[in-house]
């Protein structure tokens, strides 16, 4: 990274520092991250930067990427699972502009993957980092609304009010109802939010190879986990954590086992299920054209 | 006759010596010295701005006092200096062996969950982690608080405010604390649920053996309740002694003062 201070001879954008941000503002915001991945899931305080577009939009995750990010990175955007929807496009071609990056869409591929709303269905590995866009850190700001008082039940350890939500869910509706953002305690000390992906991702958070990167712009808070950390997700004895399932399976490529969006057809009611995740149904899709090929030529 | 075996008193539960708080030049309260035993319900009496919320949030760990010292006997580790206990420590006192119950229930409840929740609050705060075991010992503290079990899954602000008193007392005591402070628990309350609410306190604190110490301008209330009686003004305590004592043959002139104006139905 020490290559990034000045701009490379390259033909992105010369009134921009490389990643936009100035060479001060990512020093501050990675000793935020040095700290956070020292203490997993502990929300470390930053001074967010003013970014290039709204609040809520991932200005968090940009600032984090902008700060890891260096010229020989390979950089994938998701939003909600898919790389051509347009938060994904504008972030992606930001970072094209200020820092000149390769692009993919590749999971493989990408050693950075900044995300919102979801965790790519390909496993990650060892050396990639993937950054989460993050609109409320704290999941105890529901409950209580004094940060004074959050940051002595978190450093207290006293979680039991968040198992209350839990219990709140299942006195109404007879299970945990709570979908996404579900929280979770991070190597068996920190309550974390895991931003707001579906609850079906967050055993992929579990012994992760990869690095994970949360960055919230407005609340200005940055946090972590670093690779195969333990992550379990709150529950009861007798009401386990459980995901959501599917009765069918994705309408493009047959996946039983990814997480489907539903998809509206027509005015009478048709809607099929297809892989939020676009990569991923793509890439078996590709596969099976391969296979029938292959059928056909033997 | 045979004279009945001494026996030998258990040791203070909590001994406050010499607890002073004042706001600035403003007087809270001063050099306040008394022990609650296990068991022993002790009752504070004492006009407005006599100091005795100052001194039931000194000692129950809300407040700093200026001077003076809090020994509390705590069941694992016998008496310790609450004043010394780091911050984590007092408020896993607070939440495990004490119980506070605020004089307004919306203090002490949360509004947004619900009945069962709210009383299953501090069995998960302490460790229990299984649904059916958690709201089976809220409904049982429902009842016993006489709240009717269709209100389960009901929220506090639906509550009358004596049944928002009796949820609030049931949430403190499903974990069986050994001492337990109240502020005015009956205020705001009409006579009738007043009556209720003092009976219902009565048979609780004697079954389960809790030492209570409780605050108020009521003398009907420590009449029924407290075994012990201290009475304050500005910021001291003028008299004490067992409460049929003080209340029956007050030596104090405020204190006789306080006894005659009650009327007397």
């Amino acid at each position: 990274m020490s290559t990034n201070s000045n701009n490379e001879q390259s033909g992105h954008n010369e009134g921009y520092n490389f990643a936009y941000l100035d060479e001060q503002t990512k020093r501050m915001i990675r000793r935020s991250l040095l700290k956070a991945l020292s203490i997993p899931g502990y929300q470390v305080p930053f001074g967010s930067r003013e970014m290039p577009l709204p609040y809520g939009w991932g200005t968090g995750g940009i600032q984090v990427t902008a700060s890891v990010i260096g010229p020989k990175d390979r950089l994938k955007v998701i939003d909600q699972g898919a790389d051509d929807t347009t938060n994904a496009v504008s972030i992606r071609r930001f970072f094209q502009m200020v820092a000149d990056v390769a692009t993919t869409e590749k999971v493989l591929e990408a050693s950075i993957i900044q995300t919102r709303h979801r965790i790519p269905e390909t496993p990650l590995n060892e050396g990639q980092i993937i950054v989460y866009q993050v609109p409320t850190p704290d999941p105890l700001s529901k409950i209580d609304p004094r940060e004074s008082e959050t940051r002595k039940m978190h450093a207290y350890a006293e979680y039991g009010v968040m198992q209350l939500t839990l219990y709140e869910d299942i006195a109404r509706f007879g299970h945990i109802a709570k979908t996404y953002d579900y929280p979770v305690l991070v190597n068996g000390r920190h309550l974390m939010s895991p931003s707001p992906i579906p609850k079906f991702d967050n055993p992929k958070m579990q012994d992760n190879p990869a690095i994970q990167l949360y960055g919230a712009g407005r609340e200005k808070r940055i946090y972590a986990i670093p690779p195969y950390t333990t992550v379990k997700s709150l529950d009861f004895d007798d009401h386990p954590f459980s995901m959501q399932s599917w009765s069918g399976c994705c309408s493009l490529c047959g996946s039983t086992t990814s997480y489907l969006d539903e998809v509206i057809t027509d005015d009478s009611g048709g809607r099929i299920f297809v892989c939020s995740d676009t990569d991923y149904c793509n890439d078996r899709q590709a596969q099976l054209l391969c296979d029938e090929h292959s059928e056909v030529q033997t | 006759m045979i004279p009945a075996p001494k026996r030998a008193l258990p040791p203070p539960l909590l001994s406050v010596n010499g607890v002073s708080r004042s706001y600035g030049k403003q007087l809270g309260c001063q050099d306040i010295s008394f022990s609650v035993r296990p068991g022993e319900v002790l009752g504070i009496v004492g006009e407005s701005g006599s100091g005795k919320s100052t001194l039931l949030a000194c000692i129950s760990g809300r407040l700093q006092p200026d001077t003076g010292s809090l020994v509390y006997d705590m069941k694992d580790r016998g008496p310790v200096d609450i004043l010394a206990l780091s911050e984590p420590e007092r408020r896993r006192l607070a939440r495990s062996e004490w119980g506070i119950v605020h004089q307004n229930p919306r203090d002490g409840l949360r509004m947004d969950f619900t009945a069962g929740g709210n009383v299953g609050e501090r069995p998960m705060a302490i460790g229990a982690r299984h649904y059916g075991n958690i709201r089976s010992e809220a409904q049982n503290w429902l009842e016993k608080v006489e709240i009717d079990l269709s209100r389960t899954d009901d929220k506090p602000k639906t509550f009358s405010g004596g049944m928002q008193q009796r949820l609030q007392i049931a949430r403190n005591l499903v974990t069986r604390p050994r001492l337990v402070f109240m502020d005015e628990p009956t205020g705001g309350l009409d006579v009738s649920v007043q009556a209720r609410l003092l009976d219902l306190l009565r048979g609780l604190v004697r079954e389960l053996g809790i030492a209570a110490i409780i605050v108020t301008h009521d003398l009907a209330v420590v009449r029924l309740l407290a075994d012990r009686l201290m009475v304050m003004q500005r910021g001291r305590v003028i008299e004490e002694g067992l409460t049929d004592q003080v209340l029956d043959d007050p030596h104090h002139p405020y204190t006789q003062l306080l006894v005659s104006s009650v009327l007397q139905a």
